[in-house]
């Protein structure tokens, strides 16, 4: 969606300098657009748009970052469209590891609104460092339900071509790619020596974490650089309320956002649930970041209803009254009512979309059962660039092992 | 008829087996793929398992209640209409490559060996003890079914496995755990319940098999005593001499004794002798009855008390005692004696005056009583020295250049070496033994001026 995923339509929008008066400033300032309530969802300070009963309520510090799509009904749509679709691929993703078709897969449900809103702020030459859970960031990035899963059934190295998209393959140690992120943002900042770049400010960088990250060494330095050297670089942590079994409140004893004053970060919280709040706080995250205003912190309050991964049992440390209260919030049934409300979606429009998911996860579900495994010595072959007389008398003790297991029949080990 | 064999996947990243908790589909009934057909535990999580195709059920192949090891088969459809390919791999209008006729499904399960195969495989997949199935448990047993599974009862997969072995209904046992977790013990207290009797597995038996370790807290005399031997053992450098010499000089004299009109009636024992010599000759060794003393400023000073108060090691049926004669070295025979007699008496009935069980100078152990030869006892806190006695014995031994039967018996002195010396322990002891190789001595020692050793220089 071309007005969405592009910031061309932006023009309008208020230099760098105003736009970072007003997010810094919204601590104190105006109650539109922010909670008044003190929930788990945010509470006072955290920013949102949508409530969950689906009623816009206007702010004019955010919404200017919402023209375009305010304007636009496909736009919405799209936007509802791509949180159901991934919400469906997802759910497929988890039904296939349950019948044996993948290893292991980390549910998002309940995060689409933080990662869809998020994902659609991004410009095409930015570029993404993120976790194992953001399925959705990786969709709007033109990632594809195939590529996202076959990393999790052991056949490829890697899903994807990460320059193909502009996002890395997921990281799987917790918290580890903050200060790839970062890196890659100082980087961004030697290119723009020699080129300044587009009339909008250099590309930037979003590294997705979540809370449970927070309590990493590797994202705390990655702050402490990305401070220190104004890096564009966008720090988006999905406060899904567990790190595994362990509460946020465990290790946090005040909201996350309010550790960015101390690394000198200019910190948002916003309702991750919902996804206008969470693109237009992205947005003006990212402007920030390419227009020399620093790095933000974002933190999208948000909640993972399902396990950590498929080899989770969520109902060993939290119980169902928690869960419930955050169905209520759900990001997809608030955008839906929202729309529905304004005449946009139509049943006619929600069978299609639903018709859209229920085949893109047909489709899955096809390919991936034509995936070729690869013969097992070929997880040599891309360890080093080059052979090297270790490496070989590693995978001649690995063939002589498989040979091991074969017997008469032709074929031998699959 | 085209059939489909869905084998058990691994659920939760290298578990061997599952659970089946509940079915959800019976044979015979038609299914849409991803609908739930069974619920399962494994030792990580209680998981749904959806269909993964479409069709008819024409075989579960395990009852609820039992264990399934990944990889072997768990349901088998009737896929005939096409519409239960898995993903349309085996089923009509998409390009995918053909299965090899008898190869699994293309799951992860089975990675390694193919598990159907014509010949013997070189390799054997490991064989693990497949436990007996257990019986369906009873109707009123199995909730689980009906019940949400995010409120089924708190507990770890191994005291699942417990109360299913054992028919014991998780969510009607009261969990006594950390918030309501329902822990082993509960699950067995509820078994026996069930049962009427004792806790399963604890019922009583006279099988010498089944006797246990027990434990006794430690308290009173016994950690009494091993407060004062550690602060011994971790504060004095010890060291010990021992001599065996011939005492026969010494029983005579007892025996003497027993009649002798000195001795006032009163029974003069070895123990006493001894005790009189040492505190005879404590004068003339006048570091053996000293004692360290930490100062509070760090620095130490060496104490010399004015009488010798003599402890006895004592046992009794609650422990070692080691109460104190004050001023033993006033004391002729016959009233040492009969205070020995006094003290070992007072302390079995366990009444030992507190104050009598501090003080003390110098201690003797007769361990000799117990049948042993000799033993290196370790000092009672804050003393110098301490004396073993060991058994008097008839040994053969040199006397008057020839082998004769002998009443021999072997002292040992343990001493604290921060205020005595190794030659002043073995003098002090060579003059005891001197003593008791030969009591008519005793009328020459008592004072600073000498020692009855030959010899050596005081």
């Amino acid at each position: 969606m071309p007005g969405i995923t592009d910031s061309t339509t932006r023009d309008d929008l208020s230099p760098a300098g105003t736009a970072r008066e007003n997010l810094t400033t919204h601590e104190a300032g105006a109650p539109d657009g922010r909670l008044a309530d003190e929930g788990a969802d945010g509470g006072a300070g955290t920013v949102r748009l949508l409530d969950p009963d689906g009623v816009r309520h206007p702010s004019p510090e955010h919404d200017r970052w919402l023209t375009d799509v305010d304007g636009d009904d496909r736009a919405l749509l799209r936007l509802l469209e791509d949180m159901v679709v991934v919400r469906r691929v997802d759910t497929e993703a988890t039904a296939l590891q349950r019948q044996g078709e993948l290893a292991l897969w980390p549910p998002l449900l309940g995060q689409e609104a933080a990662q869809i809103g998020s994902a659609h702020a991004l410009r095409r030459d930015d570029f993404v460092f993120s976790s194992y859970r953001e399925h959705g960031v990786a969709y709007v990035r033109g990632v594809t339900p195939l590529d996202l899963v076959r990393g999790w059934r052991g056949v490829v190295t890697a899903g994807w071509d990460p320059y193909a998209v502009n996002m890395a393959t997921p990281q799987i140690i917790v918290g580890g790619h903050a200060l790839h992120g970062v890196g890659y943002a100082m980087g961004v900042l030697a290119d723009a020596e020699h080129d300044t770049g587009r009339a909008d400010g250099t590309a930037a960088v979003v590294s997705y974490f979540g809370d449970g990250a927070m309590s990493q060494g590797a994202v705390n330095e990655a702050f402490v650089f990305a401070a220190t050297w104004s890096a564009p670089v966008v720090f988006f942590c999905q406060n899904n309320q567990w790190a595994i079994s362990e509460p946020v409140a465990l290790q946090s004893h005040v909201p996350l956002v309010a550790r960015a004053d101390g690394f000198g970060l200019t910190g948002v919280r916003v309702d991750g649930n919902d996804v206008l709040a969470v693109l237009a706080v992205t947005r003006a995250a990212l402007h920030r970041a390419r227009t020399g205003g620093g790095p933000t912190l974002v933190e999208a309050v948000t909640y993972r209803r399902g396990p950590h991964t498929t080899a989770d049992d969520p109902t060993r440390y939290r119980g169902t009254a928690e869960v419930e209260a955050w169905e209520r919030r759900d990001p997809i049934d608030r955008l839906s009512a929202y729309l529905r409300d304004r005449d946009v979606l139509t049943d006619a429009a929600d069978a299609h979309v639903r018709d859209v998911a229920d085949r893109m996860a047909a489709a899955l579900r096809t390919d991936l059962a034509a995936i070729e495994t690869p013969p097992p010595l070929s997880i040599f072959e891309h360890v080093y660039a080059e052979p090297n007389p270790a490496l070989a008398a590693e995978r001649d003790g690995y063939a002589q092992y498989l040979a091991g297991f074969a017997d008469d029949v032709a074929g031998g080990a699959r | 008829m085209s059939t489909r064999e869905f084998q058990l996947p691994d659920l939760g990243e290298g578990l061997t087996e599952s659970d089946v908790i509940a079915w959800h589909v019976g044979v015979g009934d038609a299914v849409a793929l991803n609908q739930v057909i069974a619920e399962v535990e494994t030792a990580k999580a209680l998981v749904e398992i959806p269909s993964p195709c479409a069709g008819v059920v024409t075989g579960l192949h395990a009852e609820e209640g039992q264990t399934v090891r990944v990889g072997e088969p768990l349901v088998t459809f009737d896929v005939t209409d096409g519409s239960g390919a898995a993903g349309g791999a085996d089923g009509a209008g998409v390009e995918a490559p053909e299965p090899v006729p008898g190869s699994p499904a293309p799951t992860l399960v089975g990675y390694g060996a193919a598990p159907e195969r014509g010949g013997r495989p070189t390799r054997r997949p490991r064989r693990y003890a497949t436990p007996p199935a257990t019986p369906p448990r009873p109707a009123e047993a199995t909730p689980v079914a009906t019940v949400a599974p995010t409120d089924r009862a708190r507990a770890t997969p191994v005291v699942r496995t417990l109360a299913r072995r054992l028919g014991v209904d998780l969510t009607i046992v009261p969990g006594s755990g950390p918030r309501g977790q329902v822990t082993r013990d509960d699950v067995e207290v509820a078994a026996a319940a069930l049962a009427g009797g004792a806790p399963a597995g604890r019922a009583p038996t006279t099988d010498a098999a089944d006797a246990v370790e027990t434990r006794t807290p430690v308290r009173g005399v016994r950690k009494h005593t091993a407060a004062a031997m550690v602060a011994s053992a971790f504060t004095a450098p010890q060291a010990s001499v021992l001599l065996t010499l011939d005492a026969t000089a010494s029983t005579e004299l007892l025996e003497r004794l027993r009649s002798h009109p000195l001795a006032r009636g009163e029974r003069i024992t070895q123990l006493a002798l001894v005790a009189r010599a040492v505190c005879a000759l404590l004068g003339s060794h006048p570091a053996l009855a000293s004692r360290w003393s930490e100062l509070p400023d760090g620095s130490a000073e060496i104490v010399h008390p004015a009488h010798v108060n003599l402890g006895i090691a004592v046992a009794t049926d609650r422990g070692l005692v080691v109460p104190n004669i004050p001023s033993a070295d006033a004391l002729g025979l016959p009233e040492l004696a009969a205070a020995l007699t006094q003290l070992t008496r007072t302390a079995r009935d366990g009444r030992t005056a507190p104050e009598r069980l501090t003080g003390g100078t110098f201690t003797i152990t007769n361990v000799g009583v117990f049948g042993v030869d000799t033993g290196t006892p370790i000092l009672n806190p804050g003393e110098a020295a301490i004396l073993g006695i060991g058994a008097v014995r008839r040994r053969p031994w040199e006397h008057d250049g020839q082998v004769a039967l002998r009443d021999v018996v072997t002292l040992s002195l343990t001493f604290d070496h921060r205020v005595v010396d190794g030659e002043q322990a073995a003098r002090f002891l060579a003059d005891l033994g001197a003593v008791l190789g030969d009591p008519a001595l005793a009328v020459v020692v008592g004072s600073a001026a000498g020692t009855v050793s030959t010899g050596g220089a005081a």
